[in-house]
């Protein structure tokens, strides 16, 4: 616990899982918990680095921003997954191939 | 003892992501997603950020997590308690990320990393983030506050019957 690539490590690990779940997932909702996971992992980075690099809390900053970015966008993401099912019934996104119909 | 308690913490983080990754079940995803969140603001703890932690817990657990799980039932019939899911790509989505982890990890593990020499421990970042945040970060806290606006009027108008 007091080596900074264990938390690299975990970091690498859920970047890998969010990116297999928003490559391979069809479901809209399931493409976002994968971003989350991704962001989830880019907050691990900044607050080990600060704690074992730098000794500032700048990085965590970066990473309360980040929170709220991710916050953000899945309010305006579900808005959008919820027009999708009224428009076409189901929320897979490789069916999605017309902005209105 | 705090170092099992650490790696027990590591091991359910990336399980429960392998579940949100992997499982056939919608709802079995999100509420793995949650034990993430949770897992995650306890590594967070063991990194000396208090403040991170809590509000990893207010805001993903309480907020993103919520949204999700609304997404999740507004968008399926409930009366079918097993809300499949499907993949696609699945082989070619394994290399793909097979050969990212690999690199990242030789990255990690190949570099000499700037390390402190003994690790100090934050006593509180509460204070530190309070005055950061208001003396010299306070044009990106404003930002953050008018981007925010925009997203709930953005959210609002687009989650409306008729666009």
């Amino acid at each position: 616990m007091n080596h900074l690539e264990s938390y690299l490590i975990l970091s690498a690990l859920l970047f890998s899982l969010g990116l297999y779940t928003v490559i391979t997932r069809k479901n809209g909702v399931a493409i976002l918990m994968g971003i989350e996971l991704i962001l989830n992992a880019a907050n691990i980075n900044f607050v080990a680095f600060s704690k074992f690099v730098t000794h500032q809390v700048e990085g965590h900053l970066m990473a309360i921003f980040i929170i709220m970015l991710a916050a953000a966008e899945a309010a305006v993401a579900l808005a959008i997954i919820l027009n999708l099912y009224n428009d076409q019934g189901n929320i897979n996104v490789d069916e999605a191939d017309a902005l209105k119909r | 003892m705090s170092e099992v308690i650490f790696w027990v913490i590591w091991v359910l983080v990336v399980i429960s992501a392998m579940i949100v990754a992997y499982s056939k079940n919608l709802i079995y995803s999100v509420f793995s997603l949650l034990a993430t969140f949770v897992g995650v603001a306890a590594i967070y703890i063991f990194l000396n950020a208090d403040f991170i932690a809590v509000t990893q817990i207010v805001i993903y657990v309480g907020g993103i997590l919520v949204l999700l799980i609304f997404g999740i039932m507004l968008t399926n019939r409930i009366a079918v308690a097993k809300i499949n899911q499907s993949s696609f790509q699945t082989s070619l989505g394994m290399v793909v990320v097979g050969a990212v982890f690999v690199i990242l990890v030789i990255t990690i593990l190949g570099q000499s990393w700037p390390v402190l020499a003994e690790s100090m421990d934050f006593d509180s970042t509460v204070g530190k983030i309070g005055t950061l945040l208001f003396g010299d970060y306070l044009i990106l806290f404003e930002v953050a506050s008018i981007l925010l606006l925009g997203a709930l009027i953005g959210a609002a108008t687009l989650a409306r019957k008729e666009l």
